[in-house]
């Protein structure tokens, strides 16, 4: 690791937008200091570092601020040597960056309708629709962009195992907490290999929160709006 | 201007999603064939080149189709690196500050000035009206940071930023002639202002930029066939 670099990362232990810059900092063997930091008391740093979102993830690299993740990743991987996180090839890089905007699409916002944005059991129905959906997208996805190798960057985890990979902990937590199994070894089996893979990256152990810990998170979120929602009036 | 083999492009003329990618080729001095599709009725190669999203812009380069705006933008920057101005900078947190702010203008201006189109009560137009003059006021303190005193956020000349945000122009005029509603106002948004002026008289601007009728013109027809239809819907 190239001495001389000081590399801050403000964030919170379930966020996938933070997890998926640990991973991309793990992959590139770089030491930084980890802050993580309580969403309802910001700190002073995290509001003059992103006084536009004033959200995590921030990456501070020698006092100067990089905002939203999957921009950091793509800093991270320009500003460091080390693995690359996107390939050479620009058809290669258009295809990653094109699955990775999938996957905060349609992914993540049909998992965060089913815990938390659907208010409704039909919403919920339909956040479960897109979430089968999208993995089934995404298998083919992964057939095209894998190319027979283990991730979606080939031999080595690129910027769409991470910005997949950094929702892995949410997707179980999802299955466990509706009781369903949204990944299928039938229906999606090279998701399933990939899941397995990248779960026993050392990389991915230090970097995603442990399902149970999701499950509480997630159930005491729904808690609180469950309990915002009955105090406030005409809601 | 070189004439490339094998490239297509698939769009609206209105849309600044594909108005941005035809800055970008433009700057490059790349030719190529431009498809105006119909987004009430997509045709066969639409839906097979973006069968993901069926949206435009859709590069297609040599046969493979290249989707979502901003990759395209880089693709053509990767792609074309030794021919024509760079339009994204070297540095890698120029790069960063750029990618930042091209998103911001998406996910936070974009979607608020569509807002003030499709707002069915005079309280959430006002409301529209008032997130995209905050997202104004946030791009206008960007421009001092970037440009650092200079004509354009890139610089000297025009770049990433400066095509992402200037995209989206035109849709200001349809919004002040349909609306009266003025987005970048110069005694609010001075250096913004001066940018306008200055992005408009780019060649860039002049040979991609359709005339602001046009995109009055098509908003009228969306208005008489899709209530309510969403950015996605609207314009790719």
């Amino acid at each position: 690791m190239a001495g001389g670099d000081d590399l801050k990362l403000l964030g919170t232990w379930a966020s996938p937008f933070a997890i998926r810059v640990k991973l991309a900092l793990a992959v590139k063997g770089l030491s930084y200091e980890y802050a993580e930091e309580d969403l309802a008391s910001k700190s002073e740093l995290l509001l003059t570092s992103n006084p536009v979102h004033k959200k995590i993830p921030v990456l501070i690299h020698n006092g100067m601020p990089v905002c939203e993740s999957n921009v950091i990743v793509e800093y991270i991987d320009e500003a460091f040597a080390g693995p690359s996180i996107l390939s050479d090839d620009p058809y290669e890089r258009a295809t990653a960056r094109f699955w990775a905007a999938y996957v905060d699409d349609k992914l993540l916002a049909s998992w965060a309708t089913i815990l938390f944005r659907g208010k409704t059991e039909e919403e919920k129905s339909e956040g479960k629709k897109a979430l089968l959906a999208a993995l089934d997208t995404l298998e083919g996805a992964l057939a095209k962009c894998s190319d027979g190798k283990g991730f979606f960057g080939g031999d080595s985890v690129g910027l769409v195992d991470m910005v997949l990979g950094s929702q892995l902990s949410w997707l179980k937590a999802t299955e466990v907490i509706t009781g369903e199994e949204f990944f299928d070894g039938e229906k999606t089996p090279l998701l399933s290999a990939w899941m397995a893979r990248f779960s026993e990256l050392d990389a991915a152990k230090a970097a995603l929160p442990d399902v149970d810990s999701v499950v509480e998170f997630a159930k005491m979120r729904q808690a609180r709006m469950a309990a915002a929602a009955a105090t406030t009036p005409n809601s | 201007m070189a004439r490339e083999g094998g490239l297509r492009l698939l769009g609206l003329t209105v849309s600044p999603f594909v108005v941005r990618v035809r800055m970008a080729l433009q700057l490059k001095g790349i030719g190529y064939e431009y498809i105006e599709q119909d987004l009430f009725t997509k045709g066969e190669l639409l839906l097979v080149s973006n069968r993901v999203h069926k949206k435009v812009p859709v590069l297609i380069h040599d046969g493979k189709p290249v989707c979502e705006s901003l990759a395209i933008v880089h693709y053509v920057d990767e792609v074309w690196a030794a021919t024509g101005p760079s339009i994204l900078p070297a540095d890698p947190y120029e790069r960063a500050d750029a990618r930042f702010w091209a998103a911001y203008a998406d996910s936070k201006l974009l979607p608020a000035w569509v807002g003030i189109m499709w707002a069915a009560t005079e309280e959430e137009k006002a409301e529209k009206v008032g997130d995209t003059l905050t997202a104004i006021g946030h791009l206008e303190e960007a421009f001092g940071k970037c440009s650092k005193g200079k004509p354009f956020f890139a610089g000297d000349s025009v770049g990433y930023l400066d095509l992402v945000l200037g995209s989206q122009l035109l849709w200001f005029e349809a919004l002040r002639k349909m609306f009266g509603v003025v987005v970048i106002e110069e005694g609010k948004a001075p250096l913004l202002s001066a940018w306008v002026k200055r992005f408009g008289q780019t060649d860039t601007a002049k040979e991609v930029v359709p005339d602001v009728d046009i995109a009055v013109q098509y908003l009228k027809k969306l208005q008489s066939h899709r209530p309510g239809s969403t950015v996605a819907q609207l314009l790719s």
